[in-house]
């Protein structure tokens, strides 16, 4: 037993050594570019008369590569669906879940009735404003699910609707797969983002459709995180 | 500098993360492996797109729009790694899901337990 224990963490270590050389290869003669390379200058020059928007960032993925985004959201939700699927079979009876749980306290309780709402208004300010500022559709559904995650932890046996959750998720996902087909006919490609007025630059109606796209996608991304959560919250040993 | 010293960062969280994946018995330990691996990648890409002594990919009165290409460091892998986050997300909670399962299967964590397809 202990020969092949020393045999195995041998392997492990020639191998993650042999990684380290090649990090070190890498590392060492790693100079940072001094200018922009193509791809990168022409975002640089073009996303302001293009898209309207101020986040070069947020015009990559909502436009430049907007197929690539609705794939990551359809991939999240492949997730969200595969987890719900995984743990069903182990579901708790509904009510009384796994082990018995402990109250969560006073301070918990409190603190979440202030702080959810101020977190679920956070989560929308930053991505209707992913397009001027750093934030976005991922940004703030992520920060929307953490509102979803502290009323899990103040009150367990809580259960969200999982038929509202899957309806906002649906609805908004069919809306900006219906946004990308309407860029085909009335603008330049498949979610083109000039089907809407790119509007005065810097402001908060303007980029046409990016600031649609990104709620859109704050919402599908805050639903797909919260049915995760709750699936793996509502298993009998949680 | 700064980017030397964030790539070599993200470097060793690489190796740190799969360190941890090989060696631990424990499957929630291998999959905190995983997800130090994956923060490591992020950190790597990122750091490849810093450019020393410029700002935000942000067109605001700090960098007009004339002059972005001079001021911004390269937006492409902060697009790249915002995607890379959420499928290291979708990819360590469906690791955590299946952890779930075969806990019910064995009730434990230790891999070793798992002989099935061992040879």
């Amino acid at each position: 037993m202990t020969s092949k224990l020393t045999v195995r963490s041998f392997f492990v270590m020639a191998l993650l050594g042999l990684l380290g050389l090649a990090f070190w290869a890498l590392a060492a003669n790693y100079t940072p570019d001094a200018e922009l390379n193509r791809t990168a200058a022409y975002y640089a020059a073009n996303t302001a008369e293009e898209t309207g928007a101020q986040n070069i960032v947020s015009a990559i993925i909502v436009t430049y590569r907007g197929l690539d985004t609705l794939g990551e959201v359809t991939v999240l939700f492949l997730t969200a669906a595969i987890v719900a699927l995984v743990l069903s079979q182990s579901k708790a009876p509904r009510g009384g879940s796994g082990s018995g749980f402990l109250p969560s306290g006073e301070l918990l309780t409190t603190g979440t009735q202030m702080l959810v709402p101020i977190i679920m208004l956070f989560g929308a300010y930053v991505f209707v404003n992913g397009h001027l500022t750093p934030g976005g559709g991922f940004q703030g559904g992520a920060i929307l699910a953490s509102g979803i995650l502290l009323l899990l932890l103040a009150e367990p046996s809580r259960r969200f609707g999982h038929a509202l959750i899957g309806r906002i998720e649906s609805l908004s996902g069919v809306v900006y797969v219906a946004l990308g087909i309407a860029g085909i006919v009335f603008a330049g490609g498949f979610l083109d983002n000039r089907i809407l007025g790119l509007g005065s630059f810097g402001s908060i109606l303007s980029a046409g459709a990016i600031p649609l796209i990104y709620i859109l996608i704050g919402l599908k991304v805050g639903a797909e995180f919260s049915s995760i959560l709750e699936s793996l919250e509502e298993t009998e040993d949680a | 500098m700064l980017s030397q010293i964030a790539l070599a960062t993200g470097f060793v969280l690489i190796l740190m993360g799969l360190y941890g994946a090989l060696t631990h018995h424990n499957i929630l330990r291998m999959i905190v492996g995983f997800t130090l691996a994956d923060t490591g990648v992020n950190l790597v890409l990122v750091a490849v797109g810093y450019m020393p002594g410029r700002t935000a990919p942000i067109m605001d009165s700090a960098v007009p729009v004339a002059d972005a290409s001079a001021r911004i460091i390269d937006p492409v892998p902060q697009a790249l790694v915002l995607t890379a986050i959420v499928i290291g997300l979708g990819v360590t909670a469906l690791m955590l899901a299946y952890a779930y399962r075969l806990f019910r299967m064995r009730r434990s964590l230790d891999i070793s337990k798992f002989t099935e397809l061992k040879w």
